[in-house]
Formats: C-alpha cells, structure tokens, sequence
C-alpha cells in the first residue's frame, strides 16, 4: 500500500498529544498511586514501602463494605431515575421543530456550564427548614411543620439527579435524532401501533446510547463526595468520601488507594459490560 | 373493478403545492405507476395512501370504504420503502415476520408463510443473517418479502429500484413483473425513471408540479401525448410551437408543417418522434437544414439538424449507422400522420 507510511504517520501526530494526555500523563499517576496499597502508611502520613495486604482485609470490615454497598445502592438508583427521566425528555426533545430544539437542548445543557459547587449550594437554600419548598408547601397549607428535606439519603439521589441528568439526556437525544424515521413508519405500515413500535424499533435501536448516559450517570454518582457532604450533611456516607478523607484527613494513601481500586473495578466492569451489549445490538 | 379511487386530492406545504386536485382510478390487479421528475408529488401521494401524510382536501376510498379515516397501521396497504428501511437490529427472516407477528398469528403459520416468501424471492439462505451483511440487491428482495408476505390489498413501491446498479436493476425489474403476476397483488410505484415505468406498468400516470398530466398506458403515452409535458418529457421528441389555423399547423418562424389537425384553431404544439422525421434532398418549401451531428449508438443513429428560423436542433434516428456526414443540408419532413398535435 502507498499510503501506509505517510498517513501512519499523519495518524500518529494527530493521535499523540490525546494520547499522551490521557494515558502517560493519567494512567501513569494513577497507577503509581494505586500501587500504594501494597504498603503500609506512615506513622504521621506517607508511605512507607513494605509490602502488606492488611489494606485488602481491612476493606472487607463490615463498616466499609456497607459504605461501597450503600453507594452502590445510591448510584444506581440514580441512574434508574435518570433514565427514566431522561429517556422521555430526550425522546421529546428530538421530536421538536428545529428553534425549539435549540432551546429546549440548551436548557438541558445551561446548568450543566454553571459550577457544580454552586448549584449543589443552591439547593440547600431551596431545601432548608425555612427554605423555599417548605415555604410553599406550609403556604398552601398542605404540611403544618417544616418538612426535613434536607441531609437525608432522598437528598443526595435527588441531587445526584439533578447535578447528572443532562448526561442522561444528551446520548439519548442524539440516538433518536439519528434514528431513521422510516424504521418508525416502516413499522407502523406493517401494523405496529406506535407503542408497539416503540418497543420492537425505537428502543432497541436507542438501547445502547441509554446504556452510555447510564454509565456517564452511574461513575459520577458512585464516586461522588461534594454532593454527600453538602446536600447529604456528611451524614450519608459514600464511596467518595471514605477516599476523600483517607487522603485528606487520615492521610492514609494506602488505604486510600485500595478504596479507590473498588470504584475503578466497578467502572470498568460497567464499561466492558456497555459493550458488550452494544456490540450485540449494532452488529452481529 | 376499481380496488382504489383517489378523488380530488389535495396537499399543500407551506406555499407549495405538493397535490393539486389530483384524481385517479387504479384496477384491481393491476401494475400502475406513477411517474415524474423529483419534486411533481408522487412520494406526498403515496405518502397520503400509506397513512404518513394526509391531504387537505379530496378522499382516497379503497374497496369502496373510506382509507382516510384509517391510522397507518390499520390499513390494508403495504409501502417498500425506497431506503428499504429494514430494521437493522432484526435478522432477515424476523424482518418479514414482523408484519404477521402484529396480526397475532399463530408461530407456526408465520413460520411457514416466511418461508414460502423467502424462497419466492430467493433469500431462504440469508434468513437469519442481519440487513447490513446483505447487498443491496439482496435488501430490496427482503424489503419485498417483508411487504408482499402481508398480502396486502395494495402494495405501494417507492422508487424501488433506484438503489440498484444498471445490471441488478434490470434483474429485479423482470423479477418485479413475474412476482406481481404471481401473487395477484395490485402495485402502485412510484418512479422519476421513464424506462422502468414503462416497461413495468401497465398503466402510467404521468404527473408534473401536483398535477395529473395523463393516464395512460405506455404505449398511448408515448405516440399520444396529451400535453406538451408529456410529449416533451415521455421519451425524445422534437417539439415545435405554433398555432393551428384553418386545419394546419404552422410553427413559429417555420411556417406549416405536415400534420392532420384534429384539434381546433388556436395555439398548439407539434411534436415529432426522431424515428419518425425523415431527412431528403432539400426542395422548396420544405423545412431545410444542416447536419451539425452524427452519433452512433449501435443498433441507431441520432442525426442532429440545426433547422433555418428555428435556433434549434431537430433531431431524427436512424437504424444502422448514417451515410449522412456533417454539412449536408437536408430537407427534414415525415408522414403528416406521424405528428402529434396538442392543443395549448
């Protein structure tokens, strides 16, 4: 072939800066700091490199198995929600005249450009004993006292929701844009009715985009520590926090890193997983 | 016996007129297609039959009950697509069984009526591969199976062999006939290709801008034209425009030329087959030219004549290849019979 050499090269040039980025410079760090929890921590932090499998046995206490257990719970919770509340927006969305498209889209996407931070704090103003919400229920008489929205576990799913719910929406909506609308009216001529060709066409045709916003949901929320800590009241432990404060409080890296060895597992097991099932769909 | 009627119809986008006032019979059992340049209104059409569309104003009444009123999936219609539209998730043989699977049938008579289909098209080995690892000759054929296993009342075809390479298509064409005489299924297809029209249908409606041009049967189409689109558009032709007075045809800056008026006075076109205009020694008061062009096609010739008051070519073919060289000047004449006469 005589186009081998030139366009490999070309292909490397305009592969190596990514690449570079995302595996030199993040695979590297990170695998240098997972390797820590083969040693022990030091007396007053740091690590001190003897080998021990202490780490390992110490996650499987029951105290640290309900955390891993409880976010599991909570994330996948979440993405149920969001895909349930997603995949109809996003269905919605895409059959909409083009302006409105535009801004509907936009609107999905304004809040995920505003800080996350901020927006988590925002909602404690909404949610708080006096805050708006239960200002308006007590308002219209229909709760006497203050109901307590507030650093509850319902808290922390909701505002997991809503901090990842445009990831949800965004690979969904672009599935069913691309989705050919003759495969719809092909089936509504062989006599689908449209809910029936909703599901033998649509979804199992938009399946595999629902499992890449349920995987960009689900890591985030699994891993998640700012929105425990501030909408959760640090009372509704997570994965992400038990990292957090290894490595900030207890300054315990080892320890620190084994957790973190769980949440790439998990990541990875729902990677392989997505692809496996898209694979099949697309193909075959 | 009428199986569908389409009376009046009408549909408009916006300020564009898709159908305009269209109306037309089609028989029970019989390969009607429905003809124009892209952009006349023949897919708004179809799409009105299939349920994806609905007119303005005008009805559709198939077997004498009203179509209009049925959801598109009610209807006893079937449309191939012209993208195929097979579900690219679903083998070949789950493809065809789709339709039977939404009437509740029995598996084992969906079973069986995949099968026969498959084998009437060919494809009984490619049951259970998937729409991507077919050709494209091999995806129209499940597109086909997929309506026709139905047994539709109507089956509605849309542009169905514009995907397919010249060889394939010419297959498929021979293929579609047999298969429609087989199966005593009433097809409507909709085609922009005058050749497949022609040879496929037995009765063609000719349309242009939302309008019913002439419905007709290809070979009335073609030496009867009834319009100027149609003589212009329905093969080659040589068209001259003029006026009729006093029972003779007289073109614009030509003067009369040969014609048996059967219309009225007033202003009208000619039109004239290339096969049928024959080139002669020039004498006085003939239409004279000069050869400008001579092509060989193989079994004819087309001679190009660039006429004297006309700034146009006339063309005339031949069989066999021309004596005739460029720069002979011709007279150019034919049988008055031979000319058609249609009336502005």
């Amino acid at each position: 072939m005589s186009r081998g050499r030139g366009s490999n090269l070309a292909r490397l040039i305009f592969l190596g800066p990514g690449l570079i980025m995302l595996t030199l410079l993040a695979v590297v760090p990170m695998l240098l700091m997972l390797s820590t929890m083969f040693f022990q921590r030091g007396r007053f932090g740091g690590v001190v490199y003897e080998f021990t499998t202490a780490n390992f046995s110490r996650l499987f206490q029951p105290l640290y198995l309900n955390v891993i257990q409880d976010s599991l719970v909570v994330a996948g919770l979440v993405t149920v929600l969001a895909l349930l509340i997603g995949y109809p927006t996003a269905y919605a969305i895409a059959q909409l005249p083009p302006k409105w498209k535009t801004i509907a889209l936009l609107a999905v996407m304004l809040p995920f450009w505003t800080n996350f931070l901020i927006r988590m704090y925002a909602w404690t103003i909404l949610l708080s004993g006096p805050g708006l919400v239960n200002e308006a229920l007590t308002g219209i008489g229909l709760i006497d006292k203050p109901l307590e929205l507030l650093y509850t576990r319902g808290t922390v799913v909701v505002g997991l929701l809503y901090g990842y719910l445009s990831l949800m929406i965004l690979p969904i909506y672009s599935a069913v844009e691309r989705l050919d609308p003759r495969l719809r009216e092909a089936s509504a001529n062989l006599g689908a009715s449209p809910v029936r060709t909703f599901f033998s066409v649509t979804l199992p045709l938009t399946l595999p985009s629902a499992l890449i916003g349920a995987v960009l949901v689900f890591v985030p929320s699994f891993g998640n520590f700012v929105v425990p800590e501030i909408l959760g009241g640090g009372k509704a432990i997570m994965v992400g926090n038990l990292i957090r404060d290894q490595f900030l409080k207890a300054r315990d890296w080892p320890f620190g890193a084994t957790i973190a060895l769980v949440m790439v597992v998990v990541t990875v097991i729902l990677l392989l997983a997505q692809a496996v099932v898209s694979r099949r769909t697309r193909s075959a | 016996m009428t199986l569908l009627s389409i009376e009046g119809v009408s549909r408009r986008f916006g300020n564009v007129t898709a159908l305009s006032d269209v109306s037309i019979d089609i028989q029970q059992g019989e390969f009607f297609a429905l003809l124009g340049p892209s952009g006349c209104g023949k897919t708004t059409l179809l799409r009105i039959l299939a349920g994806f569309e609905t007119p303005d104003r005008g009805g559709v009444r198939l077997d004498g009950a009203d179509l209009l009123k049925l959801a598109p999936h009610k209807r006893p219609v079937n449309l191939m697509f012209q993208s195929y539209a097979l579900f690219p998730h679903m083998t070949v043989a789950k493809n065809v069984a789709y339709g039977l699977e939404r009437e509740n049938l029995p598996r084992a008579e969906i079973k069986a009526r995949v099968g026969e289909v498959l084998e009437k098209v060919g494809l009984e080995p490619m049951a259970n591969r998937r729409p991507a690892q077919l050709s494209g000759g091999q995806q129209q054929r499940v597109a086909l199976a997929r309506a026709i296993v139905k047994r539709p009342r109507l089956l509605l075809l849309d542009e169905p062999l514009s995907a397919l390479d010249k060889k394939v298509r010419a297959e498929m064409q021979l293929e579609l006939k047999r298969l429609q005489h087989e199966v005593g299924i009433t097809f409507v297809v909709v085609t922009h290709d005058q050749e497949e029209a022609m040879s496929l249908a037995d009765r063609i409606a000719v349309m242009d801008q939302g309008r019913v041009e002439q419905v007709d049967a290809p070979v009335t189409l073609y030496d009867r034209p009834r319009t100027y689109f149609v003589a212009d558009f329905i093969g080659a032709n040589n068209l001259f425009t003029g006026a009729i007075r006093g029972g003779v045809f007289s073109a614009e800056g030509l003067g009369p030329l040969p014609s048996k008026a059967t219309t009225a006075d007033g202003p009208a076109a000619l039109a004239i087959r290339p096969e049928r205009v024959r080139l002669t020694e020039p004498t006085p008061g003939m239409v004279q030219g000069v050869v400008v062009d001579v092509s060989f096609y193989g079994g004819v010739s087309h001679i190009a004549v660039e006429v004297t008051g006309l700034g146009r070519k006339v063309l005339a073919a031949t069989q066999g290849s021309a004596r005739i060289t460029p720069g002979t000047v011709v007279g150019v004449t034919w049988r008055p019979e031979d000319a058609v006469l249609i009336a502005n």
